[in-house]
Order: C-alpha cells, then structure tokens, then sequence
C-alpha cells in the first residue's frame, strides 16, 4: 500500500469515469476512494455520476414483447 | 454440442433476453430491426457457441456478437460510417467535458433544492433514451456498450476492433454530448413544469424566464 499518493481534485475528476467503470488498477482506485473519503465535493459529484450511470443501465433493459419472447422461444427449440 | 451444452445456452438467452432486446433497441431504434437483429445474434451465437472457450465470458461474447451484427448490417447500407465519422468528428481531443452537475449547480437554478438529486429524481426513462439515440454513432455504441450494458474497456475495444485508448476517448465525448443533451432537456423540464409554461405554450422565445423564476 506504500504505492498510494494524495491526489489533488482536478487528477480526481479526471479518473472519476475510469474509477465508476473499474477500469483503474489497485493503487490508483485507492487513491481516488482516499481522496472520496475526504472531499465532498468530489464525493457528491461522484455520487451523482454513480446514479446517473445507473439510470442508463436500466435503459439498457427492456422487456421483451411475448410475440417476441415466443419467437426466441421457438428459435432456441430448432437448436 | 450435449444437452448440458444446449441447456446452458438456453438458460443464458432467456436470462439475457431483456438486456438483448433493450441493447437492440437502442442500437438499432426501432422495434422490428431490434427483434430481427437478437433472433440473428441468437442464431450466429448458437452457430459459433463451439468456439467459446470460456463461460465466464458468454455475456460479454454475446454483445460483441450483437454489436458487430448491427455495425456489419448498417455498413452495408452507410459503408465505413463508424471510421466516416470517428474522422469527421475528430480524435482524439482534449476539449473540456460537458458536466451537467456543474450545470446544475449554477446559482440561478434555486427553485431546485438539491438540485442533482432532484434531477436524478425527475429524469425520466424515454429522456435518458432520447440523449442516447440522438449520439452519432461513433460514440453511442462505446455508451451503449460501456453504460448500459457494463462491459469493460478491453471488451468493447475487442468489439469495435481499435485501441483501448480509442474507447476511453470516444467515451469521454460520448458522455459529454449525453450530459449536454440531459442538460437541454432539463432546462426544457423546469421551464415546462413553471406556471406560466405548460407544453402547449412553450416556446424558445420564453427561455429568458427562467432567471426570473426563484
Ligand atoms: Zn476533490
């Protein structure tokens, strides 16, 4: 753990997207989550970005039609 | 292939099915090329389910084969449009972010107490679909990929077939362009839900108002 530096918020800001994604490796996700704990303003923002980023995954689910379910249904069954 | 083989893939279509057609939906817009395009992902996925070697990976296996069916069917009527466009509109490039948190933090919006929360709170399903359908391709897929449907960087670079550092980029601008279409849309809202504005009477020339409005 002696890897992690204190980053400033503008660095924060620039990992934040990466950081919501998992998509930073360990050292620099601690960094980001130390510097979360400690400033609010980051926080709310990550925050805010966490719930948007939410959103758009349910828009990523949408149930499928019966006629259309049946379809795959009889699809999968000629398999 | 062995009946276990079959059940697993059946299973896991019908487990995936809405997060199929919702993917579908928002790549392709429409209802009918949304159903034929998961019906041919299916089909193709069964076809080449062999040569998945790894299970763990059938999730992401299976958006990568629906994305590159709708990138291969839409370049044979627009040929090349995803590299037309990456080309058009330029990359990579370092111009600051859209953020629509700072937008919302801007003083003049007081009729909204907490203002990000209360955005979070109003914003509507059809909104956030209308911001996605309206990105140019090049950057909706990475979203769509990336946002909708969570899978990693690596996989969607896999996917589109470019570098990693393509998607991050292509990222960046995507999210920009969908927080500045939220942000326009929510202007709309909060003008639309004041007294004085309802749909009907809503017009550009009324934009000015709202600084009035605390
Ligand atoms: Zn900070």
């Amino acid at each position: 753990m002696s890897d992690i530096k204190e980053i400033g918020c503008e660095e924060a800001l620039r990992r934040l997207f990466e950081y919501l994604d998992r998509e930073l490796d360990g050292a620099r996700h601690a960094e980001m989550e130390q510097h979360l704990h400690t400033c609010r303003a980051c926080y709310s923002r990550a925050e805010f970005e966490r719930h948007l980023k939410g959103k758009l995954g349910a828009v990523g689910k949408e149930p499928a039609p019966p006629e259309f379910e049946l379809r795959i249904k009889n699809l999968l069954r000629r398999f | 292939m062995t009946d276990a083989d079959r059940a697993f893939f059946e299973q896991e279509i019908t487990g995936l099915l809405d997060r199929l057609y919702g993917t579908a939906l928002r790549l392709a817009k429409n209802r009918a090329d949304a159903e034929d395009l998961v019906a041919e992902t299916v089909t193709k996925a069964w076809a080449n389910f062999g040569s998945l070697h790894d299970r763990q990976c059938f999730r992401g296996w299976l958006f990568r084969i629906l994305t590159n069916t709708f990138l291969s069917e839409c370049r044979k009527t627009e040929p090349a449009s995803l590299e037309a466009l990456a080309e058009a509109q330029g990359e990579p490039d370092e111009e600051p972010a859209f953020s629509l948190f700072d937008r919302l933090h801007q003083p003049f919006l007081l009729w909204w107490g907490n203002p990000e929360q209360e955005f979070l709170n109003k914003v509507l399903q059809q909104d956030l679909q209308k911001a996605v359908d309206a990105l140019p391709e090049v950057f909706r897929v990475p979203v769509i990929l990336c946002d909708l449907q969570g899978l990693n960087y690596q996989e969607i670079a896999e996917t589109l077939g470019v570098p990693v550092g393509t998607v991050r980029s292509r990222l960046n601008r995507g999210r920009s362009q969908l927080q500045k279409a939220l942000w326009q849309h929510a202007q709309e809202a909060g003008l639309k839900h004041a007294p004085a504005a309802d749909k009907e009477s809503f017009h550009i020339s009324q934009t000015g108002e709202h600084h009035e409005r605390h």
